[in-house]
């Protein structure tokens, strides 16, 4: 196959070697349209047993059959080192400071959506296909970005940072279709991938969080990270035992506290510079509103307050809420009614029925209880 | 598409697919030791296919084994000189060898040898005095390769070998890239050990010949059998050397035409690319090269080197094959360690094209391949500026 004289119209799919980016290669090649498979080397993987992970090596192996089988054309680019730089770094410093992070908004922010755009209008395309469950509408100010029509499988959270302009050199071919007509949609193409299951986990961990994250540390600086155990403490500072070291916790985390007390404990708190971890009831987990950071906008800026519905993790039902902007990145968000588990690390999207309007990261607390423990 | 790999693989002979038709289910197959006539028919074919290469090489037929790649002989060579030598004494190898004679080299070096390393100069050469220079008394072996397989550079194997003959050393020589474009005579090279591959010359994969000369023990690395004089077990591939033999026999008829239609390409892709792509550096043209291999760096904006991985996409995607380095190093960016050898930056290497021309090729491919290029890096210079 040969594109000469249509570079312009060019499409790159980013491929992982999954099932939804390889629907979307497939679809868009049936259509007829110029694509040219691109897929990204994150992360060396060798050495472990990473199948079916969206940065694998052997799922690179996938999606290059994949495009044979689409009679595309396809590359693999290495990107591992600014995988390293914009993603993985940064989710081990969350840990560190006591966040519990959002790899993969980040992955799209400053990897799919920023270097492999570049990427791809270097090698002539000018738009990346990727297979997100989420729709791109035009609207009086540009692309504007909607909730997939499959609502189980939507990923519009992950795409809040995006930019208008970023928006309009995307696509989202899925986001009108569910993963079932998805799924039927490989098998009776016969693609390779069609019984895959999803990759759900961390992409480049392969075993638990908490251990790579210990060794991540380990190997940036010997003794940087305090192995020791945290102190656990309640609200008012008492002392209540110890634990695990406090880079293993997360806010809103029940289970392992192995504290005995007469109603179950939750994580609010983690304290990195004080290694101590304040824990308290479920009802003081709830919280009247959160400090964002960050502050993000899909096209035209707003400074005044704006009323939406605020999803404060990927799975959260949403809570209609005012935002606040403070000026300079910072954020207020009030919640029409108190949340559980304001989590600093994880991102808070705001929406308008299905439209993204954008978000912000979590910073803590709006009522600063996360701030006051003496 | 046009095909400009040709120092990758080769498509093959009309002669060579005529001559293996019979053993890919036309009507002939046979275990070449079966004593039954089907067995008799198949060592015909094999040994008549070792006459065509011997014939090549101007060698004697029972001097040749054939193997399954030229990894597999360069493979064997080193490590069966590392057995005898008892995993002591010292090699010397060129920093520009081919990844089956240097990482063989380096698990022998691992195992108690030791190796020495000659770089080439800035003109992609190994100078003779500096591989004689690197001898030792416990030398046991010197490895040198006749062509460069990125930089086409042509290296000087007959000195090397004339003087580690008097000196009772024995001389590896990796042909692979050099058998077929040019003539070669290893009878008259005067080196111990010669590899060839059948796919670079227009033969099949999955077929190669070691050389060795006579007198010189080598025992089989595979063991199971007594094939190739028990230097080699394994029920021969009849098919792949029967494609080989023809592939010999060809190129033994069409050498002189070869290397002047080839020579004839290269040199009119490199007499129009710097008037047409301001910027674009061909690397080691005044040294003694293949007739076919162009290896061609590009500056950027403002003096920077450009991508040479986008380059070669925007290629391939515009219908034209060519490679950024060796293919066997595909798969990464580092830059190729033959070409920071030779004393290329970093960034110069990673900017690189190697353009190799096949027998196949005509001038106005050449001409379609300079306009695509000139566009393609006008495209990309726009899009990275």
């Amino acid at each position: 196959m040969t594109f000469q004289g249509i570079n312009e119209r060019l499409i790159a799919v980013a491929m992982s070697g999954g099932l939804d980016s390889s629907v979307t290669a497939w679809k868009l090649a049936r259509e007829g349209r110029p694509v040219v498979g691109l897929s990204m080397l994150l992360w060396d993987h060798s050495g472990t047993e990473a199948h079916g992970r969206c940065c694998g090596a052997l799922d690179l192996g996938d999606a290059r059959r994949v495009a044979q089988q689409a009679g595309i054309p396809h590359y693999t680019l290495r990107m591992d080192r600014e995988f390293r730089d914009k993603v993985v770094d940064p989710f081990v410093d969350d840990y560190l400071a006591g966040r519990t992070p959002s790899p993969c908004v980040r992955c799209n922010t400053w990897i799919k959506f920023d270097l492999l755009l570049e990427r791809a209008r270097r090698l002539g395309a000018t738009r990346v296909a990727t297979g997100h469950y989420a729709r791109i509408l035009q609207g009086p100010d540009g692309p504007e970005l909607h909730t997939a029509v499959d609502t189980g499988k939507d990923q519009s959270y992950y795409l809040f940072e995006l930019t208008g302009e970023q928006l309009a050199a995307s696509l989202f071919p899925l986001g009108e279709l569910t993963k079932a007509q998805v799924r039927e949609i490989a098998r009776e193409a016969g693609l390779v991938v069609a019984e895959k299951g999803e990759s759900m986990e961390v992409c480049f961990v392969s075993g638990g969080v908490r251990e790579f994250v210990e060794a991540e540390a380990a190997a940036r600086l010997p003794g940087a990270v305090s192995p020791e155990p945290a102190v656990l403490v309640d609200a008012r500072g008492e002392e209540l035992g110890t634990g695990q070291p406090y880079y293993r916790y997360t806010v809103g985390q029940r289970r392992g506290l192995g504290l005995a007390a007469p109603s179950p404990l939750y994580v609010l708190q983690i304290e990195p510079e004080r290694n101590r971890v304040v824990v308290g009831e479920e009802s003081e987990l709830m919280a009247p509103g959160l400090r964002g950071e960050r502050l993000h906008w899909i096209g035209p800026q707003r400074t005044g307050e704006v009323e939406a519905t605020v999803k404060i993790r990927s799975r959260h039902p949403g809570v209609p809420a005012l935002i606040r902007p403070q000026g300079d990145g910072r954020v207020e968000v009030d919640f029409a009614e108190p949340q559980r588990g304001i989590t600093p690390g994880q991102a808070a999207v705001f929406y308008q029925g299905t439209r993204v309007l954008g978000g912000c990261w979590i910073a803590g607390r709006s009522d600063g209880s996360d701030r006051s423990v003496r | 598409m046009i095909y400009l790999d040709h120092n990758a693989t080769t498509p093959l002979h009309p002669r060579a697919r005529e001559a293996m038709l019979p053993w890919l289910g036309g009507g002939s197959h046979g275990n070449p030791s079966s004593v039954h006539r089907f067995g008799q028919a198949a060592r015909e074919a094999v040994e008549g296919a070792r006459e065509q290469v011997a014939a090549l090489l101007n060698v004697r037929p029972l001097e040749v084994i054939f193997t399954a790649s030229g990894t597999e002989a360069n493979n064997a060579v080193i490590f069966d000189v590392a057995r005898k030598a008892g995993r002591r004494g010292h090699l010397v190898i060129s920093a520009i060898e081919h990844p089956s004679v240097r990482e063989a080299a380096a698990r022998v070096a691992a195992e108690g040898m030791e190796v020495t390393r000659v770089s080439p100069r800035g003109d992609g050469v190994v100078h003779v005095d500096e591989i004689l220079a690197a001898l030792r008394p416990d030398t046991r072996l010197v490895a040198l390769m006749l062509a460069n397989n990125e930089l086409g550079t042509l290296q000087p194997v007959a000195e090397v070998a004339a003087a580690c003959g008097e000196r009772g050393i024995p001389v590896l020589c990796d042909a692979v890239q050099a058998v077929g474009k040019i003539p070669v005579d290893a009878a008259a090279l005067g080196a111990d050990y010669l590899v060839l591959g059948a796919h670079k010359f227009h033969g099949p994969l999955g077929a190669a010949a070691l050389w060795v000369r006579k007198g010189v023990e080598i025992s089989g690395h595979l063991v199971g059998g007594s094939q190739e004089r028990r230097r080699r077990a394994s029920t021969e591939n009849v098919p792949a050397i029967v494609g080989l033999g023809a592939a010999a026999a060809a190129a033994r008829e069409e050498m002189a035409h070869r290397t002047a239609h080839l020579a004839a390409l290269r040199d009119r892709f490199e007499a129009v690319l710097p008037g047409l792509i301001p910027g674009a550096i061909v690397h080691c043209r005044q040294s003694p090269r293949l007739p076919n291999t162009s290896h061609v760096a590009f500056t950027g904006v403002e003096g920077a080197f450009m991508e040479g991985e986008s380059l070669l996409i925007r290629l391939d995607l515009a219908g034209f094959a060519v490679s950024t380095g060796a293919a066997c190093s595909s798969g990464s960016v580092e830059p190729s360690k033959t070409l920071l050898a030779v004393g290329i930056s970093r960034q110069e290497a990673l900017s690189s094209l190697r353009v190799s021309f096949g027998i196949g090729n005509t001038s106005e491919e050449v001409d379609a391949f300079l306009g695509a290029l000139a566009r393609e890096v006008a495209e990309l210079r726009r899009a990275v500026a």
